[in-house]
């Protein structure tokens, strides 16, 4: 009986982690998004997201062309490898790897970096909320 | 038998000064640097270069490459390349003000130039005052070092691709430990020089 007892405490108690967890996950994201509402965005589109992750555009130091595929690769839910350093680059989805989107300060850090790097220029509020839904979609 | 003993404590530490004495006169090569007792004796209980133990500095910096010590460039570089975190080797790594002025504090308290651990010192050596290298390869006690290393060893080696990826070759590199005796080249089983 008591073991019993031990058991089923235990077992709430790593229900309700994981839960925790899966929960601060997406919490992560939505304070996100509301974010870039409260920066003048109305709606988000996983679709734009998708399409602008395949574009092409010339890097200006080197005059090749690059996009967020080269290194992170289409499917987002496979690793992807950095096409210049070759460090492999964990996927991007959401179903594949949650532990992603946990920490809002390390995905605004990322995005600086990545589309200044890609693009050439700061993503919009707009973007990084279509990037963000795009990702949780996969 | 009380004169007895003075006279042997000092016979004895008479023969400890001198067999140090014989190792420190052991210890001349290029750049001062001690060649054959490295990583031996008394000598093992200085790091080569202190080890990295600051954990913004690791988080950050690892997350894309080896979290090189601090000691091995002076602080003059590394002044150079937080204020250039946005190329950093063509890469963009810029990092929040307070997280920057964090990790910039401790590179500066440990840089080459401040410590005095044998493998800062000759590094410190070996460079002219006057410029400010970015890349402890490019250094010229790096490149004294590892100058009889083949290429295809390196740039050749898919394990190791580059010379800037310490952890290939010196399993101890996050300890500090970047001695001769435990380097291993990933594909040659023995690398003597």
């Amino acid at each position: 009986m008591k073991s019993f007892m031990i058991l089923s405490v235990f077992i709430i108690f790593i229900s309700f982690a994981i839960s925790q967890t899966a929960f601060a996950g997406n919490n992560t994201v939505t304070m996100l998004l509301d974010k870039y509402h409260s920066e003048g965005v109305s709606q988000f589109d996983a679709n734009k997201g998708k399409t602008m992750w395949q574009e092409q555009h010339i890097q200006k130091k080197t005059g090749k062309p690059v996009s967020c595929a080269a290194c992170h690769t289409s499917d987002i839910r496979k690793t992807g490898s950095h096409i210049r350093t070759g460090k492999l680059i964990e996927a991007m989805a959401a179903s594949t790897n949650p532990s992603r989107f946990h920490d809002a300060k390390n995905i605004e850090k990322w995005f600086k970096r990545n589309c200044k790097w890609t693009w050439g220029r700061q993503c919009t509020p707009q973007e990084k909320g279509d990037f963000l839904l795009f990702f949780q979609s996969q | 038998m009380k004169q007895k003993r003075l006279w042997g404590t000092i016979l004895l530490f008479g023969c400890i000064s001198l067999s140090m004495a014989t190792l420190a006169w052991s210890d001349g090569s290029e750049w001062g640097e001690n060649n054959e007792h490295e990583g031996k004796g008394f000598i093992q209980q200085t790091a080569g270069v202190s080890s990295v133990n600051n954990k913004a500095y690791k988080n950050e910096c690892s997350s894309c490459h080896f979290a090189y010590p601090a000691g091995f460039l002076p602080k003059r570089s590394w002044i150079k390349i937080m204020t250039t975190l946005d190329d950093h080797f063509g890469e963009d790594a810029e990092l929040d003000a307070q997280d920057a002025q964090g990790i910039e504090t401790y590179l500066l308290n440990n840089a080459a130039d401040q410590r005095p651990n044998r493998f800062s010192r000759s590094i410190m050596r070996s460079i002219d005052s006057r410029t400010t290298p970015l890349r402890i390869t490019k250094t010229p006690y790096f490149r004294h070092r590892h100058r009889e290393i083949p290429t295809r060893m390196v740039e050749g080696n898919a394990k190791v691709r580059s010379f800037s990826n310490c952890l290939a070759c010196h399993s101890g590199a996050s300890q500090g430990s970047f001695d001769e005796d435990s380097v291993r080249i990933p594909g040659y089983r023995f690398w003597e020089d």
